[in-house]
């Protein structure tokens, strides 16, 4: 029994090596207004270069460990938000990037709209802004990364003041 | 022999995507193939509809330039702007001149950002991503003026009811001109690229090919139309606030293929960087807002147009006397040119088909990566948009 339990150990410690240091993105725009996710591209690009700390955006969700949500979420894309995160492979871990995904933004009321990405899913980590910076998000995926890492809770919680907002 | 006949008798459907994170309004695509020609495609759009025109019924004046920025996050300031332009013409106060001078310098700039942007997207698509992270690296540096001048990367908030919300200071001058300088020599650079190499040439030249009959009957818009011969730019037909001032040359080609499309944005860039350096030569002094903008605005109607990177973009905006509109109608041009695509993607080579979306400039928010699991209704294949840009890349590298 130690023998298996020391064995699963290591493998443990091998699982959150390999996850921490390659996460695979799926980037998911649930109805964002695209401010969001030229920003998430950006972050990609020569300028902050994320591909350094691992992350790869990738397209299937069945290869992904993060996903990396934008906007409010509209009544048409939230089958296709709850569909991509039951075939998202355990463990996986939600950001919620920007204004709209956290509180519905600026589109708060519209009939169209369902509110923000916590109704549907489950969200790991958020990133305000609108829309966050490229080193807002790094520093949200490195949060999350060193939480991935050390088992702590996660620090990035959700704004306080945004949760009033009606 | 029976595989022969139940593909003539029955359609082969490839769905690309139910959602397709690439573009703007992500659309669930459908194409019939014949083989590796498409014979027939149909789009369903919508997946990001929001309500915002509805929604603009139930926020003030005010708040609606916050929203209608919001439309894109890319043209945030087209919107801003025709939107702001519209209800002053309602109001009918008139913006000082230094001000629309400091409107029409973010938009080029805007304009220059979204092309560079579209470059890379397109480049990618190609296979090319050398070419995306080039540009994209030489994109942050407009990405940096504007944050400079306005506080924000993405939305900047420059417009105000009446006005613009910051000046342009002799420093904001002096980095915008070394700046427009070095885009220029890029983009010489690209234009050269796209126009020599022969890689390249194989996925764009004769492809997509939209006569002039054709792009009228489409109603085309925008870079897509005037790479098809269409002599259509609303900064050159009806020139609206500093366009007056500082005129612009309007870039037309022929062709009407894709190769067409990359060498019209990419010589709208150096118009953009022209225009650019006359204004800031020539700014106009004077107040940057006007000293009252009415709370309430007096009924009546009126249509504003302006030209965004992608095509005109066009506002009917109806206000009964209140704080806020009573309508508020948006038409944008993407959609406008969704059809195109589904015309033109007739008789192509599935492998063409991320290159004919690209084509259009589609409003790219995210570079595809697309997600693309729908219901697996029927017995058929489902491709993702990432397995078909693939497929394209493979396609045309046998090919050599």
């Amino acid at each position: 029994m130690n023998i298996t339990q020391e064995w699963n150990d290591i493998l443990d410690k091998v699982k959150t090596w390999a996850r921490v240091n390659s996460p695979w993105l799926i980037h998911y725009n649930s109805g964002s207004c695209n401010g969001c996710d030229i920003e998430i591209l950006a972050t990609l690009t020569p300028r902050y270069d994320a591909e350094r700390l691992g992350v790869k955006l990738q397209g299937s969700p069945r290869h992904a460990d993060v996903l990396v949500c934008t906007g409010p979420v509209t009544m048409q894309s939230r089958d296709r938000l709850q569909r991509i995160y039951d075939q998202m492979p355990d463990p996986k871990f939600v950001v919620a990037v920007g204004s709209c995904a956290i509180s519905g933004g600026a589109f708060q009321g519209c009939y169209n709209v369902i509110g923000h990405i916590d109704e549907v899913i489950p969200v790991d980590a958020y990133i305000p802004g609108c829309p966050p910076r490229p080193e807002a998000i790094i520093d949200g995926l490195v949060k999350l990364l060193t939480a991935i890492k050390t088992g702590a809770p996660i620090q990035t919680e959700k704004p306080e003041e945004l949760l009033d907002v009606v | 022999m029976m595989l022969e006949m139940t593909q003539k008798e029955e359609k082969f459907i490839i769905p690309i995507g139910p959602q397709h994170p690439a573009l703007k309004e992500p659309g669930h695509f459908e194409f019939a193939v014949d083989g590796e020609l498409v014979t027939d495609a149909t789009v369903r759009l919508g997946y990001v509809h929001r309500g915002i025109e509805k929604g603009a019924e139930a926020r003030n004046w005010n708040q609606n330039l916050y929203l209608v920025e919001r439309i894109c996050g890319i043209c945030s300031h087209i919107h801003a702007f025709t939107y702001a332009r519209g209800v002053e013409r309602l109001a009918e106060v008139e913006v000082p001149p230094r001000a629309q001078a400091i409107r029409v310098l973010v938009a080029e700039l805007e304009r220059i950002h979204s092309h560079m942007l579209w470059f890379g997207v397109a480049a990618h698509e190609a296979g090319f991503d050398t070419l995306f992270m080039f540009s994209w690296r030489d994109r942050e540096t407009i990405m940096d003026i504007l944050e400079g001048l306005t506080g924000n990367r993405v939305n900047y908030s420059a417009n105000v009811l009446g006005g613009v919300k910051f000046d342009v200071t002799d420093e904001h001058r002096k980095t915008i001109l070394e700046a427009v300088d070095f885009m220029e020599k890029r983009t010489k650079h690209y234009l050269n690229v796209v126009t020599t190499d022969a890689m390249f040439l194989q996925r764009t030249r004769g492809i997509g090919v939209a006569n002039l009959q054709q792009a009228h009957r489409l109603g085309i818009l925008g870079p897509t139309a005037r790479a098809s011969g269409v002599k259509r730019d609303v900064r050159v037909d009806a020139p609206y606030s500093a366009y007056k001032q500082f005129p612009i040359k309007m870039v037309v080609e022929t062709a009407g293929d894709l190769e067409a499309r990359f060498v019209v944005r990419l010589k709208e860039l150096f118009e953009s960087y022209r225009l650019i350096r006359e204004i800031l030569n020539n700014m106009p002094e004077g107040d940057l807002q006007v000293k009252r903008f009415p709370r309430r605005i007096k009924p009546g109607e009126v249509i504003s147009r302006v030209e965004a990177p992608r095509g005109e973009v066009f506002y009917y905006i109806r206000s009964n006397g209140g704080e806020m509109p009573e309508r508020l109608k948006v038409r944008t041009p993407t959609m406008m040119n969704m059809a195109s695509v589904l015309a033109m993607a007739v008789g192509h080579q599935l492998a063409d088909m991320p290159m004919l979306l690209v084509g259009i400039d589609p409003c790219f928010s995210c570079n595809d990566r697309g997600v693309a699991i729908c219901n697996s209704k029927g017995d058929h294949d489902q491709w993702t948009w990432e397995r078909l840009r693939q497929h394209g890349i493979d396609f045309y590298a046998e090919k050599v």
